[in-house]
């Protein structure tokens, strides 16, 4: 039996989770729990309204993004027109218009491939008890975190500087097999300070630090990125689920980062 | 289990009923209200059977916590008829024999309403997105997409 606790503050839906409530974002995790009897849902504390929460706005260099924003909103937002590839490839459009970006977050592999491009874009969160923390650190212990996140910071790409697949095997809204993102950006020709990240490739979201090594410096062309290729499954064990094993991905990851690098046929 | 009142306009008339704490909005309308027309497919959001517009946008009803429709208008298959008057949409499905066993119809109806009422004349593409989210095992789709165009009165077939 669950129960549900509706509350009018991100900070009293954080102390509820606190005590062992699951939050409820767009639902379309936490619901399917519910369907399904997931026994670790016993009681749900949601928001009267997420409204103020789904506001994107432009920071300077960066963009805001309110955690209850939907892929919807996402798509409907011209700030975010370097995001809009990543939204249109989560689901179908009944899903997008409930997804949100604070959900995507804590998506269990093999989702999460919103928070694969806001990783590769710098993402920093302020947290409901109003500290800030980079993404990678949230990721890397998010079993255990128990405040809520109250909006997302992202850099704003330039031009081409940002690339996205999602490799799946049903088109057009399978789950991914992998899915990668890049932040290129480059001066004089040369990139510096890359940012590469994948998704279904480990139990979250991870960035990919030695192909960003392996970049450093390098134009994007096929033979200066072939470090970066070599580099492109190390040290990496992904899963195995019903879509692909962890030994497949890691063959997969060197052809589908020289794609995603140099578009589409990589050559 | 603690009861909850919720208010909401379900096909244009207001609807107040008790729903129970975790129900979702599927439940809902079929148990509480009475409203059968959208289906229980896989209860994950998977097939699209349950679709609904909620404030003009196609959600998953068996996705949706029935207590945050609280206000808000939400559309089924059975706000579309007037009495013995076909919406356009289930007029073209009914002509282009774009449902067969018909599970997947009412979802695939409000996954197009959802469209045309934003895109009045969409391409074969826009239509083939709109209804990505559902799941149809029995026209191999292309008879639902031909009825969505023609719904918007545009050619049926692809060039070709
Ligand atoms: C049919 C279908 C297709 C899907 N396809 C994709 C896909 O292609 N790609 C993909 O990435 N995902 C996909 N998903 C998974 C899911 O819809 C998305 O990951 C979505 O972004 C999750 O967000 P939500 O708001 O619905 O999460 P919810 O179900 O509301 O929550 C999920 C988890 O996140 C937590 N959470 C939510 N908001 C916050 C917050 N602000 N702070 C802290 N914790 C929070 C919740 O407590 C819960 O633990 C799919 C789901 C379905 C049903």
């Amino acid at each position: 039996m669950v129960t549900v606790t509706t509350v009018d503050t991100l900070q009293e839906a954080a102390a509820g989770v606190g005590r062992e409530a699951v939050y409820l974002g767009g639902g379309t995790l936490v619901m399917r729990g519910v369907n399904y009897g997931d026994q670790q849902i016993s009681e749900i504390v949601r928001l009267r309204s997420q409204d103020s929460l789904r506001v994107i706005r432009s920071e300077g260099d960066r963009i805001v993004l309110g955690a209850a924003a939907t892929m919807g909103d996402v798509l409907r937002s011209s700030d975010c027109a370097a995001l809009h590839v990543v939204a249109r490839q989560v689901g179908g459009p009944a899903v997008r218009n409930m997804a949100t970006v604070g959900g995507n977050i804590f998506a269990p592999h093999p989702y999460g491939d919103f928070a694969v491009a806001l990783l590769a874009l710098d993402a920093r969160l302020r947290m409901s008890d109003g500290s800030d923390l980079d993404l990678e650190t949230l990721l890397a212990a998010r079993g255990s975190e128990r405040r809520l996140i109250e909006s997302v910071s992202i850099m704003r790409p330039a031009g081409d500087d940002f690339r996205f697949r999602k490799v799946s095997r049903v088109k057009p809204k399978g789950v991914s097999l992998m899915s990668l993102a890049a932040w290129l950006p480059r001066r004089a020709g040369r990139i510096a300070g890359a940012r590469i990240a994948y998704g279904a490739m480990a139990p979250t979201p991870v960035r990919i630090k030695a192909v960003e090594a392996a970049l450093e410096g390098v134009s994007l062309d096929a033979n200066s990125i072939s470090g970066a290729i070599a580099a492109a499954a190390q040290g990496l064990n992904p899963p195995d689920d019903p879509l692909a094993s962890g030994w497949y991905r890691t063959q997969v990851a060197p052809v589908h980062l020289k794609r995603l690098l140099l578009g589409e046929g990589g050559r | 289990m603690t009861k909850r009142p919720v208010q909401f306009q379900l096909n244009g008339s207001p609807v107040a009923v008790f729903t129970d704490e975790g129900q979702n909005l599927l439940d809902l309308l079929r148990r509480g209200v009475g409203d059968l027309s959208p289906k229980f497919g896989c209860g994950q959001g998977t097939c699209g059977s349950c679709t609904v517009l909620v404030d003009g946008e196609p959600r998953l009803s068996c996705l949706t916590l029935a207590e945050t429709v609280e206000g808000q208008s939400v559309e089924t298959t059975n706000g579309l008829a007037n009495g013995p008057d076909l919406h356009a949409l289930q007029e073209a499905f009914m002509e282009n024999f774009a449902a067969q066993c018909g599970y997947c119809t009412p979802g695939m109806l409000m996954a197009a309403k959802a469209l045309l009422d934003r895109t009045p004349r969409p391409s074969r593409e826009q239509v083939i997105e709109a209804i990505s989210g559902n799941i149809c095992r029995c026209t191999g789709y292309e008879p639902i997409i031909d009825a969505i165009m023609a719904a918007s009165g545009q050619p049926v077939r692809r060039a070709g």
